[in-house]
């Protein structure tokens, strides 16, 4: 395999309170290919701090420290924040999991994409408008030239979450982010979504970064899995064979879950070791 | 030295009891609660000013008879219009040669009272209204709060010198003004905040319990919308002061010889070019007074807002 | 379907609305459904089916509603009475919201007690801490100072204050974390046999009601698509195509059955 996407090295991301320092992300190391990268863990796993470190987006008194975050060649840890924000939602983009709190409420949907489009091109209005359109037929939806003229809260969580997926997919990024996209949406809808973005990497070769709680659908969407406790990743394998993962905390949290195929008389829950803070974390990187 | 470790011992069994994460008793957790309040409180510097200038309000009312050298009525025509810096008159003296300090110590004992009579009235009617408007909801909400725009129409000075005309002028006559016309913010306040409150999950779950209506604005609701009310009436001193000092620079408010502040600032104003000090003295009073409740308000903003989650 | 003594709770011909006049919304229609005693029934659909809203109309916190809602063969009326609390309580989706942030847990739990004059309340709530897994230490604490998993158990504790037979459970742990969300359903389950409960659960989580229950109910867009028993879900049974739907897409992603995705309205 060629060069990753995204190379991250000894990543840590610290928060000074009062009267300690928070650890969120502790020294971890991955990689990120044209590949589906699910990461897990649940809350306060340090997760979500990962995927904002890459983006730039801790903001002081937040501090984030790296031995190294390459970005298709480019040094991210370099960057000065004009220069991220050029990189930032033109060649990486986000998708959160609030669509609602994403868009812009006195804008219509159509006008916030083009923008988007028009901000990191060079396009006229007409072909921003075009464009648009295309986009938001790509994310399957019916009517676009509706949807495109409709405001953020005339729509449903469905609706808005494929809308911010096209805002985000338009410029055409390399890399996506997505935190929890799908966990506010019902399951139907989020398999759909999930589709959508399924297609974009098998076809456009995008490298994506999903963020999850949810271990049975990373095993089923993702290529490979980064399972992160306590700001460290713990284990890391392909997707398909995580129902074999070593690490007892990966163990544990998948025979916590309930299952509808099989009736379990007692769900077995997780009983956590002190020594998994202090184990050193796993290396994620494929190179 | 033993002495000295036997009470840094139990100076700090104190604070650990005070900041225990597992109370042992209902006492034990409100005391731990107000003391996490505090200490958010006294982090804030100018917080801790504005509570310094409020306790020496406090304190120069209760003892305005031990610090004050003269008595604030005792007139001294030999004595008039001293400068500030005299010996025996630190402030100086007024048109009738009484002592200005002498005044503003005694003027605070009118001052908080207005303030105390303010505070335990409005607010609490404000509350009341505010509360129920917002939990009962449809015609009670309407006729309630009709009520309280018709008092919020009226300018609080304009409402309070009309009061004033009509009851004839005098201290308590102002506090009845000014507190008839400062409830319907603190009602507005409240219902809001009920608004709010009133469809969370815990209300229901409170109801679910068979909790009557009473019981849920009293013990839930309320407690609630306590801290913004709290701050609000903080921040609204300064206008209480002011208003009260202007009923009185009217004229309409405490009436002479009272030493009342904005009765005193009245007075000085026919000096005002050449002896200065008999009005400014007053002035920087209420300005003090009015700065240090608004530091403390913003303080107590920051400290009890529920939604800065603590 | 005839109230047997054993019915635990029966409705009939359900409808809730909501709003008045062009917005109003017809979130419940036509439902009917019957629990028996000491069984667990679970309501399944996605976001907008009007499952939630049947929890609350049987609770009474949805007052516009028709039909029969009848606990222990005694129909209800428009307001619920304090026995009515003693027999049926609740406990909602989300830990964050459900308990008062200014209440210490202790009061939480004993104000029921007070409202319904119970006696030895201070015991009572010692034994309940105790039920739910959670110490004496954690009386005196107040909901900021305490986990989303320990929040649940205070307020599942609460909700057996009164010692009621029918316990409403709604998304209760779809807030949690899986590893928490496993050790609220064990302690459901727990104090189901030791309290002989009732349990009517209500989640968007097949696996959850799977796990959870004895029979369930579909619902989409405020109608009961399909009654069945857990068993018939495991053999992959479901008659109604939204059901088969559901079950597929809660087994994980799989990209060609998303085209094969059709909407229900």
């Amino acid at each position: 395999m060629s060069a990753p996407l995204l190379e991250v090295e000894g990543l840590s991301v610290r928060f000074p309170t009062r009267n300690r320092v928070v650890e969120a992300v502790r020294n971890i190391s991955f990689s990120v290919g044209r590949e589906k990268v699910g990461i897990v863990g649940e809350s306060g796993s340090g997760k979500t701090m990962t995927g904002r470190a890459v983006l730039g987006l801790i903001r002081p008194p937040g501090i984030v420290e790296a031995r190294k975050m390459q970005f298709d060649g480019t040094d991210l840890l370099a960057l000065s924040e004009r220069e991220y924000r050029s990189i930032r939602g033109n060649r990486i983009a986000m998708v959160m999991q609030d669509p609602k709190f994403s868009l812009n409420p006195v804008m219509t949907v159509g006008r916030q994409i083009a923008e988007a489009y028009q901000v990191h091109t060079a396009a006229s209005r007409s072909e921003a408008r075009l464009r648009t359109l295309e986009m938001l037929e790509a994310v399957r939806i019916r009517d676009p030239e509706r949807v495109f003229g409709a405001y953020p809260h005339e729509v449903s969580g469905g609706m808005g979450q494929r809308i911010m997926i096209a805002m985000m997919l338009i410029p055409d990024p390399d890399l996506l982010i997505a935190d929890e996209p799908t966990s506010a949406l019902d399951v139907t809808v989020q398999m759909q979504v999930l589709a959508i973005v399924d297609d974009l990497v098998s076809q456009r070769g995008m490298g994506l970064m999903f963020v999850s709680h949810d271990l049975n659908l990373v095993a089923s969407f993702c290529d490979r899995v980064i399972i992160m406790y306590a700001g460290q990743i713990v284990e890391t394998c392909k997707a398909s064979e995580l129902h074999k993962a070593q690490h007892p905390y990966t163990r544990g949290l998948l025979a916590s879950l309930p299952r509808v195929d099989q009736p379990i008389p007692r769900l077995s829950t997780l009983t956590r070791d002190e020594a998994w803070k202090t184990e050193p974390g796993v290396d994620a990187r494929i190179l | 030295m033993t002495d000295h470790a036997i009470s840094h011992g139990r100076r700090s069994a104190w604070l650990a009891w005070l900041t225990s994460e597992t109370p042992s008793s209902r006492m034990q957790a409100r005391c731990v609660q107000w003391f996490l309040g505090w200490l958010g409180l006294a982090r804030n510097p100018l917080a801790m000013l504005g509570l310094a200038i409020v306790l020496v309000l406090i304190g120069a009312a209760i003892f305005a008879p031990l610090l004050a050298p003269y008595d604030p009525l005792a007139q001294d025509l030999t004595r008039r219009l001293l400068p500030p810096g005299t010996a025996g008159n630190l402030l100086g003296t007024d048109e009738l040669g009484r002592d200005i300090l002498s005044r503003l110590l005694y003027g605070a004992r009118i001052t908080l009272y207005v303030v105390a009579l303010v505070v335990f009235t409005a607010p609490i009617a404000g509350l009341i209204v505010g509360t129920v408007a917002g939990y009962a909801g449809g015609w009670v909400d309407v006729v309630l709060m009709r009520m309280t725009d018709v008092f919020l129409a009226f300018p609080r000075l304009v409402l309070a010198l009309a009061f004033v005309a009509a009851l004839g002028p005098g201290i308590g006559n102002a506090v009845l003004a000014i507190a008839l016309t400062s409830w319907p913010p603190y009602a507005r306040i409240a219902r809001a905040e009920t608004l709010t409150i009133r469809n969370s999950d815990f209300i229901s779950a409170i109801r679910l319990q068979g909790a009557s209506p009473l019981r849920i604005v009293i013990g839930h609701v309320m407690p609630l919308c306590l801290s913004s009310v709290i701050v609000r009436v903080t921040l609204d001193m300064a206008g209480i002061i002011l208003t009260a000092a202007g009923l009185g620079f009217l004229g309409l408010g405490a009436q002479p010889p009272l030493p009342e502040w904005g009765a005193m600032i009245s007075t000085g104003r026919q000096f005002i070019l050449d002896q200065w000090w008999v009005a400014a003295m007053p002035g920087l009073a209420i300005f003090t007074v009015s700065l240090g409740f608004n530091l403390l308000g913003d303080g107590l903003r920051d400290a009890l807002d529920p939604r800065s989650g603590r | 379907m005839p109230a047997s003594s054993d019915t635990a709770l029966l409705i009939e011909h359900l409808d809730v609305r909501f709003g008045k006049h062009e917005d109003e919304v017809h979130a419940v229609r036509d439902v009917s459904l019957s629990v028996r005693r000491g069984e667990s029934f679970g309501l399944v659909g996605e976001s907008g089916s009007g499952k939630s809203t049947v929890l609350r109309a049987i609770a009474g916190l949805a007052r516009d509603w028709t039909g029969r809602i009848s606990v222990d063969g005694d129909d209800l009326g428009p307001k619920r009475t304090k026995a009515f609390y003693e027999t049926v309580q609740m406990v909602f989706q989300d830990p964050y919201g459900s308990l008062h942030p200014r209440h210490t847990v202790d009061r939480t739990l004993s104000e029921p007690g007070r409202i319904h004059e119970v006696e030895n309340i201070d015991e009572r709530v010692n034994e309940l801490l105790r039920d739910v897994g959670l110490g004496p230490e954690f009386r005196f604490r107040y909901p900021h100072q305490l986990s989303g998993g320990q929040r649940q158990r205070v307020a599942i504790a609460r909700a057996l204050m009164l010692e009621p037979k029918i316990l409403l459970l709604d998304e209760p742990t779809s807030a949690l974390d899986v590893s928490v969300q496993a050790e609220i359903l064990n302690l459901l389950q727990r104090l189901k046999a030791e309290h002989k409960l009732t349990y009517v659960l209500v989640s968007h989580d097949l696996s959850v009601i799977a796990h959870m229950c004895d029979r369930m109910a579909v619902m989409n867009a405020g109608r009961v698509v399909e009654e069945m028993t857990v068993d018939q879900l495991r053999r992959a049974e479901p008659s109604h195509n939204y059901t088969r739907q559901l079950l597929k897409a809660s087994l994980g992603y799989d990209r060609a059955a998303v085209d094969a995705l059709e909407t229900f309205d």
